[in-house]
This record gives structure tokens, C-alpha cells and sequence, in this order.
């Protein structure tokens, strides 16, 4: 019976969808407004009003783009190797992707978020998260580098991060995945869960100065999963909102086994507090292992350093430092308005968007209005923290960004959507589709006091038909919408790279003024720079060989090398001579098992390369940087270990012994 | 048939959505349902569209403006009744739920039909409670093998979907309060 219908179903449904849907009706004149294309138009030669500093999601790197072009920049690498700029192979960068697990070459980069002043962009630097294998990352926005990478101990699946408060003093680090500490013992039944795993977040402070991160303190939780967080401003600057799924502490299935409270949590984490106690020593000293790794600018090299003690606060120890609101099915977003009066969580399953009241939450536990705890931990009640729900705002609430004018804007999942809303009495204000399924949202400024506002734009996660297909692999699709006006208009669909999550935007201005054009060669302070053709040589220490290189227009020195034989490494210190913007030079070696070098004017990087067979091997410069930059080569001579030949090395010397006769 | 054959052409819109923008003549579709391709496996709505049995609920479902919804990823249940189950409400039910003025009720009852995750039939359990995207729960019963959604509607037929899976139920499940 079940069988027979069932059959009769697909059959009628392979009958008539074709004939249905064969009418397709958007286009570009029924869903993008008339004057669209003048506003998203930059004209040859001319700039962007914003830069869109963009996760790369499972590429591991960050990309930038203009706004409202759309145009693409830069991939910056970050926690993934990068061939083309040499990023993860060159000896310089490769302790940049070191961890507790040794080299760690991937990972998965969910958010953003730009340094704040006063709770303003400064234009500084750029965090991000390694979702994986847990890492924070400071990208330099001065030299649109990877500056820093910082591992998180007692962490798994850190996507609860980088959100940063409005003085940059804190970024936070929160756990997805609940795990059994390392202290514990971890090898334990995976049905125990709820017995033997615990969460974290980590608070990681940012120097004034330098922007150095160093982990301040970590305190310890309950086995929730942390989702995404954001920090208090203005008035409930001192807290971070922390957005928590999983309170049901399910091991399997969480597709449905996560789903079955009707509220999980918003965390409210009085960070000032954790401060105190940290002072006045209430912290454990954990032992743990991670790696800590910075890039200097000034050797142009990075250094891996592996750390061995973090603080510990337990809450039990800690009292009124954290407090849980309830909120609707699977928080997901958790985001506080330019005030910092106003907390908006949004359920991804829940029916409406509660936000909550940072003054009524003070009241609320001042009043004690609890309605438990969880885990130790005092529950307020719903409705003695709620400022409103925004009722029928759409399915699938995600997250959401603000402009100056009070309004708030959400993406709806499920129902394919933005949805503009006002945040003082919670009336939606208008709604416009996605394509398709929205994830993140970014508004410049949005996270900020300040926002810039002028423009949205939707990352999404699906994009099927939206650009000429390339196969089943496609890329991802962003749209850009005004929203100067009351309703928001399409302007632009524009494809990104990996799987954009979080993004910010920032005034082109604030970014572009303080951007290095070459590194000084006189400042170098690499232990292998050659400061120019002169001092360009080849050193043997033991199986060692050094080259210390220079690449100028247009050639390289030395240009032939011999005297190098099998069972030797050697290490091509390549320096980039040229003190002009714009010229890097590239260094490639026949059968390298690695990549090239992209070496920045006045810069220094080192490839190292094994040779495997006897032989003459080409080398050159990679990237065209001149007319003869098809001239730019040589060649290094790799000998049986039992014959002789002295190392040597020229350029321009190296000529045949009998010329003439040959001719 | 008739209304299915109608709704691609005319996608869901809302008073809001065609001030969009000035050369607006009529509101975009915000989902898939109208990405052509016939190759994939169907979503529950193409589904839907394309059994005899389902024209009530899919002329309610782009009444209510879910067409959108339920063609986007997912992943969804959906406890879908047939035409059958439609006829058994109370005469003039259904045509009242499809006047303009009643959207926000017929809204609300189909979104009682959906559950955002795949819900095997292997996977309920006795007594088991399932909340719905209009926020309410429903509650599953299963005796001798046999399936019953709030003790009122039998799974008669189970079809699995790009984007989720159908139930089809012999009865309109009305959301508690209705």
C-alpha cells in the first residue's frame, strides 16, 4: 500500500515538475532597483568607498574586498598554506602554522572582528578564529598580513570568537565542542558526556601597543556548545553576551537531539568581575601546551613558541560573574545594538527574535529573579530580562546587524530573507529575499557604536543558478543592498571565495592611509639579508648550503651555482633588492617539492630545497616584473658527492673557457 | 493541478517586497523554486506539486507564501495532508483559511505541518514531542508500528526529499489554540 503510493508520488512528481516550474521569473529588472548599477559603479581608476574584510571560511583565509564594487583584492593567508605567496612553505612562515599538533597546514575561518577605540573602528588589526584546530589569528591591516597566530588549550572547535570589546582590550574564544580537559582523564566513553565533558571561553588580551595576544584567563563551564558571542558597549561595556545551544548536552544526533529544550541560553559574562577574581588569585594555574606564534616584521621570519600555563576561573569559586538568559531553540546570533542596551538572540528554530534589556538584566539580578541554575550557574527568568520579541519576523533567525537610525536587520536562514526591524518597538519594517539562504550580514560598522551603514551585505551560503555554472563545485554569492533609505534595494550579487561567515566593513580611508607600500632594506634585520649584489654569496656549513640571493631587476645573483652536491639541502635566501611599490619578485626551482617564493621589496624569505638527482637545474624569477623579466634565471649544478667540483657562484662571470673557438 | 501550475509563474510576495525598488513591476521569488533544474532530486515542495493527491495543500502553501521556504535547503519535515484530509475539516474550512485576511491562521497551521530537521519514521518514539516552526509542539504515538501525529492523523505514506522528507498524514493537524 505505503510502497504503491509511494511510487505513484515520485512518478506524478517527475511528471509534472518540469511544466511547472518551466516559467522563471526573476531577472535583473524584477529584483534589483532601476539605479542600481550607478551605485554600485567605481569607475576605471577610481576607489571604493569601503573595504569588506571577509572570512574565508573553509579556505582558512580572509579575503578583502571594495565596497560597492564588489571587487576582490586580496586572499590573505591565514591559517591555511598559500603557494602563491609562498605563505606556510617558506622557512619564514611555516612556524606560523605551528600547533600543539605539530604543522597544522588548514583550517576553517568563521569571523571578524576589526579593532575598536571608544567602541569605534581604529583601522589596526583584524582577528579571526581557526575553527578547527582552535586558533586566533591578528591580521596587521597596515601590512594586510598575518601578524599573529595564537593557539587556545582546553578548546575544541573554537567558533564562539574573535568578538571584541569596544577598547579592544578583550577578544573572546568560546568552545563549540565540549571535551573532556586535559587534565582529566580524557579517555573516557563518549556517552559520558555529560559527566566528563566540559566547555570553555578564553578571554585574550590585546596590547594597546603591539596588539600582542596573550590568553588573560579561561574560565570553565558547563558541556554546552558556545556559539557566537559579542561584547557589551557603552553601558554594559564590562560583559560579554555569549550565545549557547546544546544546553541538553546531547552526544548524538544533535540534529534532534539538541532541539528538544525549549530554551537554551544567552550567556551574560561579567568580564570586569573575572578580572577581579583573576587579581585576587581566585584562578587555577593550568598546565597545558599550545603554541603561540608571531611574525616580525623586521626579520620578516616567525617564531613559534610553545606555551605551557593558563589561568583557570570556576564559577563555583567566582559568584556573580555569569549569569544565563533563556532564549528560544538553538540560539545561533547574539548581537548587541549600537547602545549596548539591547541584546538580540536569535533562535534559529524559535518562531520570533527575543531581545533582551541589558538594564532589566541588571535588575534582574539584583533582584536575584531566577528561575533556577543550570550547572550551578543562576538562570534569570525569560521575562524579567525581556525587552520584546519581534513576532513572525520570517524563519530561521541567524544573525543581525544595526545602522545609526535605530534599525536592525536579520537574516533569515530558512526563509531565505533580511528582515529590517525596528529595535525600539520591534515593528518589521520591510523584508527582502536572499539567494539564497543567508548566513552572516554585514553592515560597516555594524558591530560598533558607530555604524557607517549605506550598505548590507548578505553572505549566503547557497548559490545554485545565480552566475554561469562551473560544475557541482560553485562559488559562493553575496548580495548588496542600500539601505540609506526605508526599504532595501539590490544592487549587486558578487561571487567569494571558501564560505564567507562573519564580515566587516570599514571605511576605505581609515585603512588605505597607513598601507606599507615595500619594507626599508637599511631596517632589515633578517639573519640572512643580503643588503645588496656585493654581499651576495654561497656558504657551506657542512651538508648546509646557503645562498644568500638578491633579485633586481632583472636577475638574480648568483645566477649559476656549482659545488653543490646530492645529500646537501639548500636554503635560497632570496632578498628582494627593489625599493619600489609593487615589485615583488618571485623565486621558483625546477622540482622543488614546495612552492615559490613571493618576496616584497626589501624583504627576505628562504626556500629550502632538496635535491634528489644529479644535474643542472633551472631557476627564476616567478613573478613578471620587468621586460626582461623572461631573462631573469639561472641555473645551480647538483654533483655526485664523490666528485669534485668547488662551490662557486657568479653572475655574469661564468663564460665558456674557449669562446672564440667556437665560433 | 490547476493552482500548482499557477505558482511558479507567480511567486510569493508581500506588499513590502515589490516597493523594492523603482522598476519593480512584480516581487522576485527570494528562493529556489524557481532555479531550473530538472536533474536533482525533487524538494518537497516539487514533490508536493507534482502528487494529484496534494493540490489543496499546495494551493494553501502559495496562499500562505511558504513555496519559498520550503524549496530553500532545510531541512525539513513535512506532515503533509491530502486532499483527502483537507475535505475531512468542517465545510468551508479550507476556503475560509485561503481568504487574503486569514494568511497569518493558514500560515500558522501550514508552519504547524513543518518541523525544521529530518525526522526518519525509524526515529519517533511513544510519547515523543516535536516542536514545529510556528513554535508549537506536536506529539507522535507509536503502537504496534503504526505512526499517529497528536492522536488524530496516521502516516500513510513516507517520501524522502533533496531538502527533507514528507509524511503524508490523513488528517489536518490544527496547531493547539485553533
Amino acid at each position: 500500500m505505503r510502497q504503491s503510493e509511494l511510487k505513484t508520488l515520485s512518478l506524478l512528481a517527475i511528471a509534472f515538475a518540469t511544466t511547472v516550474f518551466s516559467c522563471k521569473p526573476k531577472n535583473v529588472s524584477t529584483t534589483t532597483s532601476g539605479d542600481a548599477a550607478e551605485k554600485v559603479y567605481v569607475a576605471p581608476g577610481k576607489y571604493d568607498e569601503f573595504y569588506n574584510f571577509v572570512s574565508g571560511g573553509f579556505s582558512g583565509q580572509m579575503t578583502v574586498y571594495g565596497i560597492p564594487s564588489g571587487r576582490l583584492f586580496k586572499v590573505i593567508p591565514v591559517f591555511s598554506v598559500d603557494p602563491e605567496k609562498g605563505y606556510g612553505y617558506s622557512e619564514e612562515t611555516k612556524p606560523m602554522l605551528n600547533t600543539s599538533h605539530g604543522f597544522v597546514p588548514w583550517d576553517d575561518l568563521h569571523h571578524i572582528a576589526l579593532s575598536e577605540t571608544d567602541g569605534i573602528h581604529d583601522g589596526r588589526w583584524a582577528f579571526a578564529n581557526g575553527n578547527n584546530t582552535p586558533r586566533l589569528a591578528r591580521v596587521d591591516m597596515k601590512t594586510f598580513r598575518t601578524a599573529e597566530i595564537l593557539e587556545i588549550p582546553n578548546s575544541a572547535g573554537n567558533h564562539s570568537s574573535p568578538f571584541i570589546t569596544e577598547n579592544s582590550e578583550y577578544v573572546i574564544a568560546g568552545t563549540r565542542f565540549a571535551v573532556p580537559m586535559p587534565d582529566t582523564d580524557t579517555d573516557v566513553p563518549i556517552n559520558t558526556y555529560k559527566d566528563n565533558f566540559k566547555a570553555t571561553i578564553s578571554l585574550i588580551s590585546v596590547d594597546k601597543e603591539s596588539g600582542k595576544m596573550n590568553i588573560a584567563f579561561q574560565i570553565l563551564l558547563p558541556g554546552v556548545d558556545f556559539d557566537l558571542a559579542r561584547a557589551g558597549k557603552g553601558k554594559s561595556h564590562g560583559w560579554f553576551f555569549v550565545s549557547c545551544y546544546n544546553t541538553e548536552r546531547a552526544n548524538t544526533l544533535l540534529e534532534v537531539n539538541s532541539a528538544k529544550n525549549d530554551k537554551d541560553f544567552i550567556m551574560a559574562v561579567n568580564w570586569k568581575k573575572a578580572e577581579e577574581y583573576v587579581k585576587a588569585g581566585k584562578g587555577i594555574k593550568k598546565s597545558v601546551n599550545y603554541a603561540h606564534n608571531t611574525y616580525d616584521e623586521h626579520t620578516h621570519s616567525a617564531t613559534s613558541v610553545m606555551e605551557k600555563e593558563v589561568i583557570m576561573l570556576d564559577p563555583k569559586d567566582c559568584p556573580d560573574m555569569i549569569y544565563f538568559m533563556p532564549c528560544p531553540k538553538n540560539p545561533h546570533g547574539c548581537d548587541t545594538d549600537p547602545t549596548g542596551e539591547y541584546i538580540v538572540g536569535s533562535g534559529k528554530l524559535a518562531a520570533v527574535i527575543p531581545v533582551f534589556s541589558f538594564t532589566k538584566m541588571l535588575d534582574a539580578i539584583d533582584k536575584k529573579t531566577f528561575e533556577g541554575n543550570y550547572a550551578g550557574i543562576p538562570v534569570l527568568k525569560y521575562d524579567a530580562v525581556l525587552h520584546g520579541e519581534v513576532k513572525k519576523p520570517g524563519l530561521g533567525p541567524l544573525h543581525t546587524e544595526f545602522d545609526a537610525n535605530g534599525n536592525a536587520y536579520t537574516s533569515m536562514f530558512v526563509s531565505s530573507e533580511v528582515v529590517k526591524w525596528r529595535v525600539s518597538d520591534l515593528q518589521v519594517l520591510d523584508r527582502v529575499p536572499t539567494y539564497y539562504s543567508v548566513g552572516h550580514l554585514s553592515v560597516p560598522g555594524g558591530p560598533t557604536k558607530k555604524p557607517w551603514g549605506k550598505y548590507l551585505i548578505a553572505y549566503n551560503k547557497i548559490t545554485k543558478d545565480r552566475y554561469l555554472p562551473t560544475g557541482p563545485e560553485l562559488c559562493q554569492s553575496a548580495q548588496l543592498y542600500d539601505i540609506s533609505g526605508d526599504k532595501m534595494k539590490m544592487i549587486l550579487d558578487f561571487p567569494t571565495i571558501g564560505e564567507p561567515h562573519y564580515a566587516e566593513a570599514i571605511p576605505a580611508d581609515m585603512v588605505s592611509k597607513n598601507s606599507v607600500k615595500f619594507f626599508k632594506i637599511e631596517e632589515s634585520k633578517h639573519p640572512y639579508v643580503t643588503m645588496g649584489e656585493k654581499e651576495a654569496k654561497v656558504e657551506r656549513k657542512g651538508n648546509e648550503v646557503h645562498v644568500y640571493m638578491t633579485a633586481i631587476r632583472s636577475h638574480l645573483t648568483p645566477d649559476n651555482i656549482e659545488g653543490v652536491k646530492l645529500g646537501d639541502i639548500v636554503y635560497f635566501h632570496v632578498t628582494n633588492l627593489e625599493q619600489d611599490w609593487d615589485v615583488p619578485h618571485g623565486f621558483a626551482i625546477k622540482g622543488a617539492n614546495n612552492a615559490e617564493l613571493l618576496v616584497m621589496p626589501g624583504e627576505t624569505q628562504t626556500l629550502a630545497w632538496k635535491p634528489e638527482k644529479v644535474g643542472v637545474y633551472p631557476i627564476y624569477c616567478t613573478d613578471f616584473c620587468s621586460a626582461l623579466h623572461q631573462e631573469m634565471q639561472g641555473y645551480i649544478r647538483i654533483s655526485a658527492p664523490n666528485k669534485n667540483v668547488p662551490l662557486q657562484f657568479s653572475t655574469g662571470t661564468n663564460q665558456p673557457k674557449f669562446e672564440e673557438d667556437k665560433f | 493541478m490547476i493552482a500548482a501550475l499557477v505558482f511558479a509563474c507567480n511567486p510569493p510576495a508581500t506588499e513590502n517586497k515589490s516597493e523594492g525598488g523603482n522598476t519593480n513591476q512584480e516581487a522576485p521569488a527570494g528562493g529556489q523554486e524557481a532555479v531550473q533544474d530538472n536533474d536533482s532530486q525533487k524538494d518537497v515542495v516539487k514533490i508536493a506539486v507534482g502528487s494529484a493527491d496534494h493540490s489543496t495543500l499546495v494551493a494553501a502553501l502559495k496562499q500562505a507564501e511558504l513555496v519559498t521556504v520550503l524549496s530553500n535547503a532545510g531541512p525539513f519535515t513535512v506532515f503533509a495532508p491530502t486532499n483527502d484530509a483537507f475535505n475531512k475539516l468542517p465545510k468551508g474550512t479550507v476556503e475560509d483559511l485561503m481568504k487574503p485576511e486569514n494568511k497569518a491562521k493558514l500560515q500558522d497551521i501550514l508552519e504547524y505541518h513543518v518541523s525544521v530537521g529530518v525526522f526518519k519514521p525509524e526515529m519517533f518514539s511513544d510519547g515523543q514531542s516535536i516542536n514545529q516552526a510556528n513554535s508549537k509542539n506536536i506529539s507522535l504515538s507509536v503502537k504496534d508500528g503504526k505512526i499517529m501525529v497528536n492522536n488524530q492523523a496516521n502516516i500513510v505514506a513516507t517520501i524522502p526529499a533533496a531538502n527533507g522528507i514528507i509524511h503524508v498524514v490523513d488528517a489536518v493537524l490544527l496547531p493547539p489554540g485553533n
